[in-house]
């Protein structure tokens, strides 16, 4: 046993914090949320059909593609295939860094779609890939679809069932106001006549797959763990950032112990997220990625609040970073596996015998 | 990241599974917890049984007489005398994993062969005089003085949480030999032989009802300067050098048990009932993922000191410890609370299972460093936040 990054992994991770750096820094972030505040302003006030301009933000397909080549979308395709061969504990690192960054797109639905041959164009980033997530087992409201109106196709992925790819015509969605400013949203209806005109344009789209929606499905909730767990890690930093530098009392905010206190919980949060989701990447156990999602969700949440409070009253403001990882982390939160759902798969498995 | 043991480490694991298996069914019967003398031989019995099969004082140097196991092998034999159900190392805990140890590191040649083979033979119990009544998280605030006449040190003031004292054959003792020092400069490290005139060991009882610990009070004790570890002034440093580092190994056994009753507890809740409440459903769910994800960080605190030491280190620092402390003691809490949900009412009776454990559990956040202790390591020593006030 060596439960530790290799060198290899690490250089992987290091390569991929730099490219986000230079090609999504803290500016670039900001420039896309002015873009879309305006954006989802007016998809809002007429309530524009998919593929409307007004349904949401554009993603910058020059970065997309650039994501591509570095090997974001193809990373676990055969390099038989053209990919890159890795495996999902390096896929796990690469969508921390994401998390981090707050790389706004469908990241997930674009690596399964790429990684799995599923959508011409996913695995170079040329084509957008998002996704449909089925209610499973334990029920509950279908969780909206992100970005939709960017997207060239629509996985739909249902537990049972195997993987349908759809036109984003095909769906019948309306646009939410979405909380996060970064990711679009659309409220799923259902199915379009298969035989309509937009969903022929689209190349015959509604094939089904020979995969299964199940690994996907697993492979998809590791994937969104991991980008909370970078959300975590990087509100975490921003409150430690933040607590040692902001004076009040004639003293660094950060020596308070009340403060220390909160910050030393973060940490607490996501170094346990980070060894269950870094686990499940290599166990790829169905109840390990139930906690690895979880415990995840719990720290992306729990420390971007914490961040918040950290910041006091400047981390209420739109300017302050703080409110974009919670509404991401909120979202990401309701999507690939929900608490309810994670808990109860977690308690029915204590029930079976080792 | 791999999780998957070695061939050797598998190896290990069979070996210790068949001697297990071996020995386990010849012990005597479980001692009475209240009866001390028989928790001690009960407890001497398999350190000695440890000892002839070879695994005593097995994360032991070599040169200490230990097995020079790795971290990994370490982590291994906790878990598999954990699931075996094989007895815990109960009085032997001070001498083996930090008396022992500090003898090991910092004793002369004379008091290493004095002191380390009765620990790993289970002959000699040892515990621990460091806490003080008014020295608690504060340890260096501790004020029992020992001064110097000729060849031993006349050592007075008290001591407070010494688990085994009732049965201790010697005490690693904190003193202060110099006043006006800086307080971590004054501070010398004795062995103090526990039937010395002038040591009275009073029990304190817990919350509990049981008799976890004692008080220890030293009136004029003379203790030999040869029984010194270490310089006259240097024992905070000749402490630390143990204390401060660990192999991510403390508490092994304990999560592999806690995960064990989660199981157990959600079998009760199906049984009684309460599984029909998805409150009661979901909050056990969440503590499988809880006590995962612990259980996951124990193997990467292990991975890490493994790594340190084959880099030549001493382990990982105790801040890294720090993280899981603080999970598991309140995940360890909620364990327990989790049951009284379970078993309702019947959890006000201490004769049902799990009564006694969720008291003891309230010492977790407690003992060995407090919660709040821990939160201002990790903001100082991991996260680099200015000193707290």
């Amino acid at each position: 046993m060596d439960f530790r990054l290799t060198e290899d992994q690490r250089a992987l991770r290091d390569g991929m914090r730099q490219l986000l750096r230079a090609r999504f820094d803290r500016e670039a972030l900001r420039d896309t949320v002015d873009g879309a505040a305006v954006g989802s302003g007016a998809a809002a006030v007429d309530g524009a059909a998919v593929g409307g301009d007004a349904a949401g933000t554009a993603l910058d397909s020059g970065l997309w593609r650039e994501l591509g080549q570095a090997g974001l979308f193809a990373l676990r395709a055969p390099q038989s295939a053209g990919g890159v061969g890795l495996g999902l504990p390096e896929a796990v690192l690469l969508f921390e860094e994401a998390g981090r960054a707050l790389l706004p797109g469908p990241l997930v639905a674009s690596h399964l779609a790429g990684s799995a041959g599923l959508v011409a164009g996913a695995e170079d980033g040329t084509a957008v890939v998002t996704a449909v997530e089925g209610t499973g087992p334990y029920g509950g409201p279908t969780p909206p679809v992100e970005h939709l109106a960017a997207a060239d196709a629509v996985l739909v992925l249902d537990e049972g069932h195997t993987v349908r790819v759809l036109s984003p015509g095909e769906l019948a969605a309306r646009p939410m106001r979405s909380l996060d400013p970064l990711t679009p949203l659309h409220r799923v209806h259902g199915r379009r006549e298969s035989d309509s005109p937009g969903a022929r344009a689209a190349g015959g789209s509604g094939r089904e797959q020979a995969v299964g929606a199940g690994v996907l499905l697993r492979e998809a909730v590791l994937l969104t763990a991991a980008l909370q767990l970078g959300s975590a890690c990087r509100t975490l930093e921003m409150a430690v950032g933040y607590a040692r530098q902001r004076e009040q009392f004639g003293r660094p905010v950060g020596a308070f112990q009340a403060v220390q206190h909160l910050c030393a919980g973060m940490l607490v949060r996501s170094e346990t997220a980070r060894s269950v989701v870094y686990a499940a990447a290599v166990t790829v156990d169905e109840e390990e990625i139930s906690a690895a999602k979880l415990l995840a969700d719990t720290a992306a949440v729990g420390n971007a609040r914490d961040c918040l409070q950290v910041h006091g009253g400047v981390g209420f403001t739109w300017e302050a970073d703080v409110h974009l990882h919670l509404k991401r982390a909120w979202l990401r939160a309701e999507q690939w596996r929900t608490a309810v759902t994670s808990e109860e798969r977690l308690a029915s498995a204590l029930l079976c015998p080792i | 990241m791999r999780l998957a043991y070695t061939e050797e480490e598998e190896e290990f694991r069979a070996r210790l599974r068949t001697w297990l298996a071996d020995v386990l069914p010849t012990l005597p019967p479980r001692p009475d917890p209240l009866d001390w003398q028989a928790r001690r031989t009960y407890d001497m019995d398999w350190q000695r049984r440890l000892y002839d099969a070879g695994y005593a004082g097995l994360h032991w140097p070599k040169d200490a007489g230990g097995q020079g196991a790795t971290p990994t092998q370490h982590l291994i034999f906790l878990e598999e005398t954990e699931a075996a159900g094989a007895p815990y190392v109960g009085a032997g805990f001070v001498g083996l994993l930090h008396a022992g140890p500090t003898i090991a590191a910092e004793g002369s040649p004379r008091q290493r062969a004095r002191w380390l083979p009765p620990i790993l033979r289970g002959e000699e119990v040892w515990c621990q005089g460091f806490s003080e009544p008014d020295a608690g998280s504060d340890l260096a605030r501790l004020r029992t003085r020992a001064v110097r006449d000729g060849d031993t040190y006349v050592v007075t003031g008290s001591k407070i949480w010494t688990s085994h004292a009732e049965v201790a054959d010697w005490c690693e003792l904190l003193v202060r030999t110099d006043p006006e020092a800086p307080r971590h400069h004054g501070i010398t490290w004795l062995a103090l032989p526990m039937d010395t005139p002038g040591v009275t060991v009073r029990p304190l009882r817990t919350l509990a009802g049981s008799h976890e610990f004692a008080e220890v009070f030293l009136d004029e004790v003379r203790v030999p300067v040869d029984n010194r570890v270490g310089a006259e002034n240097d024992g905070w440093r000749v402490t630390m050098v143990t204390l401060s580092f660990e192999r991510g190994t403390a508490f092994v056994g304990e999560v592999v048990a806690c995960r064990r009753t989660l199981r157990l507890l959600a079998r009760r809740a199906r049984h009684n009932g309460r599984w029909d409440d998805a409150a009661v459903r979901r909050r056990l769910g969440r503590l499988n993922a809880e006590f995962s994800a612990l259980w996951r960080l124990i193997q990467w605190n292990v991975s890490e000191a493994a790594h340190g030491l084959r880099q030549g280190g001493t382990g990982v620092p105790g801040a890294g410890g720090s993280v899981f402390k603080l999970r598991y003691s309140q995940a360890r809490q909620e364990l327990y609370d989790a049951a009284a949900a379970v078993l309702g009412p019947a959890a006000l009776d201490l004769a049902e299972e799990w009564a006694l454990e969720r008291l003891s559990s309230l010492s977790y956040t407690i003992a060995a460093g407090t919660s709040q202790i821990q939160h201002n390591i990790v903001a100082e020593r991991i996260l680099g936040l200015p000193k707290g006030r």
